[in-house]
């Protein structure tokens, strides 16, 4: 997989999280999976279609999704357990969008979709068709997973 | 959340009103907070951009702020279509998604403005009163009276 696609995807939600979780987060482990993916928390996905083809995952363990939401909404102390995987969607919202701008800029042709929950049957299936690299961030809070897998097309698909 | 001076409508000093279209309800709900902090109020909210046509003829908001990536109808054709029935609409776009071509379509299609994800409170706040121009003034925080602009 090529670094220069993925790359935005990691500087974006390296970003992102040192402005939520108001302390940098660092990289603890950078991992090629080639298998079904098992989520360890609240996890969102986004696919794209285009010159650029594929899905990204955010996966948050529970605490660090938390920590989040409390932020997005200006402090609120009780989250509920229904605003986790909202959260998680908006991050990925976020994270995702930004990188896209950059590639989008950098001259790359593709399309977006809305993020949506990450169940675990989408789960098993995420790693079989394509190899993904999984970026793991610690933070504070917890940690924090990208799963990237992308397939980079000379000529671009017909986006629909 | 920080308060700002309030934003009134200049014609009746009454609050802006606002349509909030976003297929997240954690951004809505953001948003809203965010507008309430102006002094604004809320009239409306939509989840894609069918539901943003319908609910700004029902409403007639001041001032929409539009997502991009929704389903159903993305937040430019949705801009598009209330463009070309109200011209006067002010739609600032709100998207993490902000590539030129992106924010070109939207301005070319009739959006005021665009801002982009994780939003500003500052920033937003400062775009609005552009958008508003003439037609919105502010008032200092907790102050009876008001300050033109």
């Amino acid at each position: 997989m090529r670094m220069d696609l993925i790359q935005p995807f990691i500087g974006s939600l390296d970003a992102v999280l040192a402005e939520m979780m108001q302390e940098p987060a660092k990289i603890v482990d950078l991992t090629m999976e080639e298998e079904g993916y098992r989520k360890k928390g609240a996890a969102a996905t986004v696919v794209f279609r285009g010159e650029i083809e594929g899905r990204v995952i955010l996966d948050m363990e529970p605490q660090a999704a938390a920590h989040v939401a409390c932020y997005l909404s200006d402090g609120e102390s009780t989250i509920s357990e229904t605003l986790i995987p909202e959260t998680v969607a908006e991050l990925a919202n976020m994270v995702i969008g930004n990188a896209v701008t950059q590639l989008n800029d950098a001259g790359y042709q593709f399309k977006v979709f809305p993020p949506q929950a990450l169940t675990v049957a989408q789960c098993e299936k995420a790693g079989h068709d394509t190899e993904a690299s999984i970026v793991c961030f610690e933070t504070p809070h917890g940690k924090v997973h990208l799963n990237i897998a992308m397939q980079h097309h000379a000529v671009a698909a017909p986006v629909k | 959340m920080k308060q700002f001076e309030a934003l009134t409508r200049k014609s009746d000093r009454q609050p802006v009103r606002y349509l909030i279209v976003d297929d997240s309800v954690f951004a809505r709900k953001s948003l809203a907070k965010m507008v309430e902090s102006y002094g604004g109020q809320v009239i409306g909210e939509a989840g894609d951009g069918c539901t943003a046509i319908t609910e700004y003829a029902r409403t007639k908001p001041d001032i929409v702020l539009m997502d991009i990536t929704m389903p159903q109808m993305e937040g430019i054709e949705a801009v598009d279509r209330i463009v070309h029935e109200h011209p006067e609409a002010r739609i600032v776009i709100v998207s993490s998604v902000g590539y030129q071509d992106n924010i070109l379509a939207a301005l070319q299609k009739g959006a005021r403005h665009f801002v982009q994800k994780p939003v500003k409170a500052d920033a937003l706040y400062e775009i609005i009163r552009y958008v508003l121009n003439d037609d919105g003034v502010t008032s200092p925080v907790g102050a009876g009276t008001e300050t033109s602009r």
